[in-house]
């Protein structure tokens, strides 16, 4: 299937949707006094526009707009990934002390159009979509950081994610640059083939690629460009960084997928990738992902902000998700679409909670935590330990079977010190969350600490996900199929 | 009775939940409730102990359910010679210890919804034999633990609390990379316990190796062995009484149980060529150390947890021997470190519980205020001294019997090691209950019928056990020998 313009139109409906709901937003804007309504028609669209997706989950394979964006079922797999992160950001903001005031128009907007960018980053065929939606994606997230304006480290984060990410996106495109002059086209199938059967320069290919992959790994926060998360996560609104690090992170893995595996590598008829000869991406991805997770680790230690030590455990993660990309197999790629849905609960679900303390008492350091569980309703304080034990993979959390499919890849192939490297690294990781663990049960409030009150709003996600957190632990059959049956790059 | 370790395992989950829904205030409710969601695992372990076939080898009572099927994870349970003994420890002991909880005033609820989600992970590791369900139940342990040494413990239980945590899934994480590479061994690929030990033979030396001591570490650290013991010093003061019990009686036998279920079972080979330093030495240096340590301490309780490192060693060193009388002595004395060192846990609290003080030098002359507890008290040092008649004597010299065959200098050392032992105990009688009476104390309570409820079971197979050792050793003569046979034939 290779349809032209209009045909299109009908396999890109759940785009539609979105674009619709953000013009009726911005729209409505201009005549609604109650600024919340904004937020259900936003929240609204994001739903329909997730049905929409949903729809499309069985439909073959195909081109779109002439080869630029591509309809297969791993793209739809993260569609619904990224339209449940936007659904439950705006949830989160419907009921947050930080989005309030008249400009909730603008905001809803721009959390929509960057979902809008994570589609087409997910479903693009082509370099020049991929970095337009990249950048569409990068550009709306800086306008998201600095929605605080009165608040300085709002604007501070704004800039310096903008600097760091124009320095990537520059560095992105110059790869891609290399690319399409060793290939002569942009077309990812084409550039596979010009790489599989042409005799292109090694050392010219290696470094195109290593340039590319420079505006990806800052899209999923992986060192060394991984500088700008704690700024950002810190400095945003917490919906927009719970927001980020779900959604952002996603959409960069979707695309890093797409350009490495059918792009740059081959599939076997056994179900391991072969990539390119010359190109020997993997080796360096696999430093990359033992650097990323211990740095974030390490750094995370001796944060005292919830929402800075979040960032450093959201880069830690990355390096673990990285796992999965360099053994080269179905396996790990499934494992890393499976950890996106375990990491999706659990990390929504932790700044959930740290909005809600914020909520309640306006704070986001840990000695904000002091005693959480005993101060009147633990609830909070017991949904942030599921949360943050998920996190570290203790069984019987669905971070644990994320974690385990991951390991189970790496030692598949045999790559044993990684696999060291990346459990080691869950124990350095568990003395940081069982710190703010520690804080909330093990110690006692001082006296003046009020209790945390969690809305009816607030607690349905909050249930919902740290049930969803425990269910999965369980028994997660279910996703893992989902994700098995995801794995098929429409290749024409 | 076709589900019988289920029920064993998952009755106390349901009791945990039961007890989330009572109301938070109703205290004694929620005692109750828990202490009666531990009575069915421990009719259900008497009528295993009745109806476990003894002349079998192999596993009994079997459930085989697929969990996971793409990738191979099943639900499989069944106990056999080994773990049936441990099985009836930990029924036995839970029950006991939610009696012993019962001063227990703090969140109250959350106390013992904890304690059930550890009696169910408990029995949990002992019935599995699916690798990941046995990992499961493994690391469901750890959070319930943590909680309870961090809310219920003593001055320095967070700090003790989290370095349990940390040390234990430090070992734990390694058994994970072992279990993966195990399963990826088979084709088609499973986590099934009796499908990798009988493949024990494919495994490639070096593999092997590798894989024992990624796996030994992980054990070791819990059984505690020597340098990966420094844990338990701390955990075990701190911890309350019963979950003192409850570390000491049974999640430091799951560290020698492990090394028999896996290390013996699926990578025999390996275990002739290693056991020799990693189990005889160690457990030799264990049991002198241990006992070192704790003639130095002042803090009774601190005393009896480095007892507890050095009874463990004869465990290893048994373990080591191959020999029937070793092997079956290790885990003889697996059981009855159980008993008897829940026993002293348990008499520690009753005193601390009185006099909120554990320093050994702080008492005198109690055997005249407290003449019952003191009694009680004497028998269980006793006991813990390896006195012919009482239960702790048979195993320890079967392991040393065993031992002497195969290594007659570490048995030497270890024999030698009894004399400390029967040192720091004897010396700790004469000073807390024999001199002058310590005028601060004249007043102290009687041990209560409580308190001798939770006692007086423990101290009855203590004294049957003394005698007629066969009680248990028939349960699992079979199947350690058939294991024992596994790791010669490799040597």
């Amino acid at each position: 299937m290779n349809l032209g313009n209009l045909p299109s139109l009908g396999y890109i409906l759940p785009e539609l949707i979105l674009v619709v709901t953000i013009l009726a937003v911005f729209i409505a804007d201009l005549v609604v006094r109650e600024k919340e309504r904004l937020g259900e028609l936003a929240l609204a669209g994001a739903a329909l526009s997730l049905l929409a997706v949903a729809r499309l989950a069985s439909t073959p394979g195909g081109w779109l707009f002439s080869k630029m964006i591509v309809q297969d079922p791993f793209g739809v797999f993260f569609k619904v990934i990224f339209a449940l992160a936007a659904m439950a950001a705006i949830w989160m903001s419907l009921d947050s002390k930080e989005i309030t005031g008249p400009n909730q128009g603008e905001y809803y907007g721009l959390l929509l159009s960057s979902t809008l960018g994570m589609y087409f980053m997910a479903s693009s065929a082509n370099l020049l979509m991929a970095y337009l939606s990249l950048e569409f994606v990068s550009l709306t997230s800086y306008a998201l950081t600095g929605y605080l304006r009165h608040d300085r480290r709002s604007g501070e984060a704004a800039l310096k994610y903008l600097i760091y990410g124009g320095v990537a996106s520059g560095t992105m495109i110059y790869g891609m640059s290399w690319l399409f002059g060793l290939a002569g086209s942009l077309d990812f199938v084409q550039i596979n083939s010009a790489l599989a059967h042409g005799d292109p320069n090694k050392l010219a290919v290696f470094i195109a690629v290593l340039l590319t992959l420079a505006g990806f790994g800052y899209k999923v926060a992986a060192v060394p460009f991984h500088m700008w998360v704690p700024d950002v996560y810190t400095g945003a609104p917490i919906p927009v960084s719970a927001f980020l690090s779900v959604g952002s992170k996603a959409a960069g893995f979707a695309l890093l997928m797409r350009v490495f595996y059918p792009a740059l590598s081959q599939l076997g008829a056994d179900g391991s990738w072969q990539f390119l000869p010359g190109v020997d991406w993997p080796q360096l991805v696999l430093v990359l992902s033992m650097v990323t997770m211990t740095l974030g680790n390490l750094s995370a230690l001796s944060q005292r902000n919830l929402k800075r030590l979040l960032a450093y455990s959201s880069i830690a993660h990355a390096g673990y998700m990285l796992m999965g990309f360099v053994v080269l197999s179905n396996e790990g790629l499934r494992a890393m679409m499976f950890y996106m849905v375990v990491y999706y609960l659990m990390n929504i679900g932790a700044f959930l909670v740290v909005m809600i303390v914020a909520n309640s008492t306006g704070r986001e350091d840990i000695d904000g935590y002091r005693g959480l569980a005993w101060r009147g309703g633990a609830a909070p304080a017991v949904a942030m330990a599921i949360f943050l034990f998920s996190l570290t993979g203790l069984p019987p959390l669905a971070g644990f079977v994320g974690k385990f499919y991951l390991f189970a890849a790496v030692i598949r192939q045999q790559l044993y010190f990684l696999a060291l490297v990346g459990v080691l690294n869950s124990v350095i990781s568990l003395y940081y969350y069982a710190r703010v663990v520690r804080t909330m049960f093990l110690d006692l409030p001082e006296g003046d600490e009020a209790p945390v009150t969690v809305s009816m709003h607030n607690g349905a996600l909050m249930w919902g996900l740290s049930a969803a957190t425990i269910v999965l632990g369980l028994y997660w059959a279910p996703i893992i199929a989902l994700a098995d049956r995801s794995l098929q790059f429409f290749m024409g | 009775m076709d589900h019988i370790l289920t029920y064993m395992t998952f009755v106390p989950i349901a009791g945990a939940l039961i007890v989330l829904c009572l109301p938070s205030a109703a205290h004694n409710l929620i005692r109750w409730t828990a202490a009666i969601a531990t009575v069915p695992p421990l009719l259900l372990a008497i009528w295993l102990f009745v109806n476990f076939d003894r002349t079998q080898a192999g596993f009994q009572f079997v459930e085989h359910y697929p969990w996971i099927p793409s990738f191979n994870i099943e639900y499989f349970v069944g106990v056999d010679g080994i773990s049936i003994t441990m099985v009836l420890l930990t029924a036995l002991l839970s029950f006991l210890c939610m009696f012993a909880s019962w001063g227990i005033e703090k969140a109250v609820k959350g106390y013992f919804a904890l304690f059930l989600l550890l009696d169910a992970a408990m029995m949990g590791v002992f019935v599995a034999l699916d690798f990941f369900l046995f990992y499961i139940f493994w690391e469901l342990m750890l959070l319930p633990m943590y909680f309870l040494i961090g809310i219920w413990g003593g001055p320095r239980r967070e700090y003790a609390a989290i370095k349990f945590f940390l040390y234990t899934l430090a070992g734990s994480v390694l058994m994970l990379l072992a279990l993966l590479a195990l399963y990826f061994t088979q084709t088609p690929h499973t986590f099934d316990m009796t499908k990798l030990m009988a493949a024990h033979a494919t495994y490639s030396h070096s593999f092997q190796t590798v894989i024992w001591i990624a796996l030994f570490i992980g054990f070791a650290i819990k059984i505690p062995a020597f340098p990966f013991h420094t844990w338990l010093p701390d955990a075990h003061v701190e911890a309350p009484t019963a979950i003192s019990v409850i570390l000491a009686g049974v999640l430091l036998k799951m560290g020698t149980y492990g090394i028999l279920r896996i290390n013996f079972g699926m990578l025999p080979q390996a275990t002739a060529e290693l056991s020799y330093y990693f189990l005889g030495a160690l457990g030799t240096f264990n049991i002198v150390y241990g006992a070192l340590c704790a003639m130095a301490q002042k803090d009774l309780k601190k005393l009896v947890a480095y007892s507890s490192i050095s009874h463990m060693g004869y465990v290893m060193l048994g373990m080591a021997s191959f020999t029937p009388q070793g092997i079956q002595g290790a885990v003889l004395q697996m059981f009855n470190h159980g008993t008897v060192t829940a026993m002293l846990f348990l008499l520690v609290g009753v005193i601390y519980d009185r006099a909120h003080h554990r320093e050994i030098e702080g008492f005198g002359g109690l055997a005249s205020i407290m003449p019952v507890y003191t009694g009680v008290t004497g028998l269980a040092f006793f006991a813990a001294m390896g006195l012919p008649g009482l239960s702790a004597f048979i195993s320890e010299v079967l392991v040393l019997l065993g031992a002497w065959q195969k290594y007659p200098g570490l048995t030497a050392i270890s024999a030698s090691a009894v004399i400390l032992t029967a040192g720091y105990l004897l010396w700790t009688l004469q000073r807390m209950f024999l001199g002058k009476v310590n005028e601060k104390y004249v007043s102290l309570a009687e041990i209560s019928g409580r308190e001798i409820f939770t006692l007086a079971p423990l101290a009855v197979i203590v004294v049957i056990l003394g005698v007629y050792p066969h009680a248990i050793l028939d349960l699992m003569s079979r199947s350690l020998n058939s294991l024992n046979q596994l790791v010669l034939a490799s040597l």
